[in-house]
This record gives structure tokens, sequence and C-alpha cells, in this order.
């Protein structure tokens, strides 16, 4: 079977995060990470492979550093990777990645198409979806268990107090949700072997793309930090004392029980 | 030209999410001050009941779709329908609910309609007749302010709990407009096999008005009971830092944080949480926090409220004894 992965590149979860002097997210200073719902796509690729056999091709499209997840999972054991970059790729929304990485994805051969249900940066959970629709197939997303057979795709998906099971035909595209596996560490013979293994470096043309069409939908107006909560109150006492005098708090002041 | 302002009316099991009405609340002022129409929008399987309240918190219309291909949620059903919609009547704007349905449908129709669509927001505002979203990005620890100029309709998703639900009017009255629906059975690829509900009275985490979350200070999963105890003292739901998922205590739907769910409640009692900045990320929007912890130098106490610096094994039984005493006066 044939699998592509979608990847993104994001700061690490415990990234602080700055707005510098032009009023952008500032990148000084931050370690970049496989987004960490794609991590658990990658996993379940190569899960699948070592199982059924077959391919698996990771693509990330973004910025040139990108090449250091994509690395990342090469080393993890996937087979090849595609890197798109191109300046007119600065102002991408999730329509433009979108459109991007459907065209990476339609240019290759696939039998299933996995990635993350969401980026821990934007957050938007719009990307995988969006390729799924461009390219014509059905999704399943937030999958925390994934079988293939004779075919089909049968997944477990998160749903507000509970599950649902869904099956949908092949090929599909599916977006992994945390508790779908433990994605694994590279070995240091997969970090070696990653270094000879192929990464093609796409522009926007060699996609047959212009800039026109990947064209952001939405645009950013200004960033700004939360304001800081102000220091609350410790209650002081013992246990007993302190837990009566909350309660009195949550009653009187703060008005919430 | 683009006209009306639509809300997507999120049902299940025949009862509409409080979102619905949040959405409707806030479009109404919009459409009042633009001098467009409000619609609401609802697909299901003998619904029509439901459209009376959509017209009591403000909508003028309300396109309603009933039949059976739309009874349970499916992406392909769902999407083709309001992607038809959205063509045939060309809105505006398109709000939803950021639940697991909105967010799912909300990316699909986006892409039918290659249109913009800004997720999660927790703000709109309109400005010279500019409307613009807020919302948070690396889970709260960032905010951007964000527009869709020219594609129609501007489509966001709103974080439940955010907006306030206050246009309600008995009485009044929105014209139903009955949807032609052309599902064919082919068009819908994914077969619902099973749905599992888990049998819980306390509610969802993302919509409970108050959550008790437990860290690594909790010890081990036995010593969940305790924060169940305090949770249904309060109606409240139990949530989990990163920490105590990792070690199996408690599922990962319990998850608080930058890789599990951002809240926001009214009542947010971080028990045995250090607060790690992935964590804050997710409930540093709660309205009241309050820390239990062992250790006064615990980043939660830098968010806290509240904050109690004790050993949350001794502090959590009094705590649902006081409750119990306050709630029973």
């Amino acid at each position: 079977m044939k699998i592509a992965v979608l990847l993104k590149q994001t700061f690490d979860t415990e990234a602080k995060i700055t707005i510098d002097p032009s009023g952008q997210i500032s990148r000084q200073g931050v370690s970049l990470i496989i987004n960490p719902y794609d991590e658990y796509a990658v996993e379940e690729a190569l899960r699948l492979k070592e199982k059924d056999g077959g391919e698996v091709t990771v693509i990330l499209a973004g910025r040139p550093e990108g090449q250091d997840a994509l690395r990342q999972a090469l080393a993890m054991g996937a087979d090849k990777a595609v890197l798109v970059t191109d300046e007119a790729l600065a102002d991408a929304d999730e329509y433009s990645a979108a459109v991007v990485l459907a065209k990476a994805v339609a240019a290759s051969e696939y039998d299933l198409v996995l990635g993350g249900w969401r980026a821990i940066d934007d957050g938007s959970a719009q990307v995988a979806v969006r390729v799924a629709d461009l390219l014509g197939l059905p999704h399943v997303n937030v999958v925390t268990k994934l079988e293939i057979a004779d075919g089909k795709a049968l997944a477990t998906r998160e749903i507000e107090g509970g599950s649902e099971v869904v099956e949908v035909p092949l090929p599909a595209l599916i977006t992994a949700q945390k508790g779908l596996n433990e994605p694994r560490y590279p070995s240091m013979k997969g970090i070696m072997q990653a270094k000879k293994k192929p990464m093609q470096k796409l522009s926007l043309s060699d996609l047959g793309l212009d800039a026109a069409q990947v064209e952001a939908k939405v645009k950013a107006v200004e960033y700004f930090l939360p304001s800081a909560r102000a220091a609350g109150k410790i209650i002081p006492g013992e246990a007993v004392e302190a837990a009566c005098a909350l309660v009195k708090l949550l009653r009187e002041e703060a008005k919430i029980i | 030209m683009a006209k009306g302002i639509w809300v997507f009316a999120e049902q299940r099991d025949g009862k509409i999410k409080n979102i619905t009405f949040e959405l409707l609340s806030a479009g109404r002022k919009i459409a009042t001050e633009t001098g467009e129409e409000l619609a609401a929008v609802i697909f299901g399987k003998d619904v029509a009941k439901l459209t009376d309240v959509l017209g009591e918190y403000g909508a003028d219309k309300v396109y309603l779709a009933d039949d059976d291909s739309l009874a349970q949620y499916t992406t392909d059903a769902y999407s083709k329908v309001l992607a038809d919609l959205i063509r045939e009547n060309e809105p505006s704007v398109l709000m939803m609910g950021c639940t697991v349905q909105g967010r799912d449908l909300a990316a699909r129709v986006a892409q039918k309609a290659s249109t913009g669509l800004m997720s999660d927001c927790t703000g709109i505002d309109l400005v010279n007749g500019a409307l613009s979203f807020v919302r948070p990005i690396y889970a709260g620890k960032a905010f951007v302010r964000a527009a869709c100029h020219e594609a129609r309709p501007v489509m966001a998703t709103f974080r439940p709990n955010v907006l306030t639900a206050d246009c309600q009017q008995a009485g009044r009255r929105a014209e139903v407009i009955n949807v032609a629906v052309n599902v064919e059975a082919a068009d819908i690829r994914q077969v619902i096999k099973d749905v599992i509900m888990q049998i819980s009275t306390r509610p969802e985490l993302t919509e409970a008005n108050v959550i008790i979350s437990g860290g690594r200070g909790m010890k081990g999963p036995e010593n969940f009971k305790l924060l169940e105890d305090l949770a249904d003292t309060l109606g409240a739901a139990v949530g989990a830092s990163r920490a105590a998922v990792d070690a199996g205590w408690i599922g990962h739907t319990f998850q608080v944080g930058q890789t599990g769910k951002t809240v926001s409640p009214t009542l947010y009692i971080a028990c045995g949480v250090s607060g790690a900045i992935q964590h804050l990320a997710g409930m540093s929007s709660s309205k009241c926090i309050v820390a239990v912890n062992k250790d006064p130098e615990a980043n939660i106490f830098k968010v806290a409220d509240y904050g109690i610096v004790g050993d949350v094994f001794e502090v959590l039984p009094i705590l649902t004894d006081e409750c119990k005493k306050m709630l029973a006066k």
C-alpha cells in the first residue's frame, strides 16, 4: 500500500511565544518539531507498511527548515520525502497550504493519505480535510484507531462524549488524534539511513501552480499576546482552614458556586 | 452580491447545541448593524420542531433540510447539502460552533466554496462595515485578528462558552424555508458502523462550566476518585494534565492543554498540576482559576486567582465536604 503523510513543522510545545518589532510572531530561539499530531500519522503509516508492505512518502509545504522535520520522519522509517518551498507561500493560509499539498499528493501514487487532525500552532484543523476535498477523497477526522482491510478503512473517531466507528472506501484521508499510537524514536541506524533517502525539493511552478492560485483567502491583521492574568491570592492556613476559606471566597467574592 | 449572515444550527438527537444560540445572538447584532438578514440553517430528520427557538434567538429565516440522509451526521451528506445551499443563496457570512461536527463540516465546506475559514474564534468585530475575527493561536499563547477580504462567504467556527446567548425573545418567529435535499446513497462514502457513547453524568469537557483537573501530583489513577467526588458535587467535568495522561492514569480525551483540549470554563480547579506552559495554554482563558499544589513555587500559582499551598489528598476531601455544605444551604 502506498501511503502519503502530510507533515507540518511547528514550534515546540514548551516554546514561549513573543511578538517581534514588525508585529509578527517571533521565531527567534524557538526549537522546531514535527507537529505532534503529524507524528502519530507518520507512526501509523509505518505500522501499516510493516504489516502489509508498501511505501511511505512524507510531504511538507513550508519553509526550507521544514526539511529537518522530513528528515526526522525518514529516520523514523519513511521511504521518501517531498518538500515544497516557495516565496509565494510566505503568507499562506489553510487554503493555500491545501492547494499545494493536494497537488504534491496527486503527483504521486497513493492508496491512503494520513495527517494530524490539527497543528499545535494555528490549531485550525482544516488543511488535511481541505486536501481530501481537493482530491475528491472521503475523510475520517480525529481518529484514534485505524484498520485497513479489503480496500476499506475502518476508523474509530472521537466525538463529544464518545466515539464513532466509520468505514470509508480507499483511497481515503484519515487524520490522527492522540491515542492512535505511540510514535517511535528514530534509531541511530534510521538516522544514518535517512541521510541517503530521497528528498525531492519542489517549487510552486514544479507543481504547475502560480502565486495567484495559492493566494491566501484569510489574512492576519494583527498578532497580540493575551493580557497577563493578575496574580491571585494564596489562601493561608492549614488544609481545613484554607479549604473552608476558599469555598467562602468562591461563593461570596467570585460568586461562582 | 453576497448577502446574509448565516449560522449553522448544530443539533444532536433533536437537541440544539448551546453554541448555536450564542452564534445567533452575535449574528443578530451584526445583521442589524449591516442591514442584512440573519438566517439559521438546520439539518436532520424530524427537526422541524426546532425552528421556533431559532426564530426566538433572532433568525429572520430558517433553512430547514429535513431528510433521512441527514438523520445522522456524515461529512459527505452534510457538506454536499450545505455547499449546494451556499451556492444557491450566496450568504456573506457563515458561522458554526467549533465542535467536533462543526470543525469537520466547516473545513470541507470552506474548500468546496473556495473560501477562507477562521477556526476556533473567540471574538468577532464589525468596524466600518468590515468584519474581523479574533482567534487563539499556539493554544492561547497568542492571538491573531484575521479577516477574509474577498472570498465569500466568510466562514468562522467559534469556541463554545465565549459569546453570550442573550438575544432570546419569546414569540419571535422566523420564516421557514424547506430545502430540497438531493443526496443519493452513492454520495455518502462514510458508513457509520457503530456509535459508542461513554455513559457519564458529567458534562463534556469543552462545554463544562466547572472543571476539576488533576496532574502528576495526583500520584496515581486510584486518586482520581477525589477529583470525581468534587466534580460530581459541583456538576463539573474532570480534566487532566499531559503528565497524568501520559502516565496512563486517565484517557487522553480528558487532557487539557496544547496537545489536548482548550477549555474556558467559569471555574477551573487545578489539583496537583504544576502548570507547564503547554497546560496553561489550554486553560488560562478560564474565568476563575483555583490551584491546589504542595509546591509554593509551582507555575500554576502565577495564573491562579486563588491558591492553596497544600497536599491535594488533604485539601480535596475537605473542599468537597465544604462545597456540599455550602450548596445544601
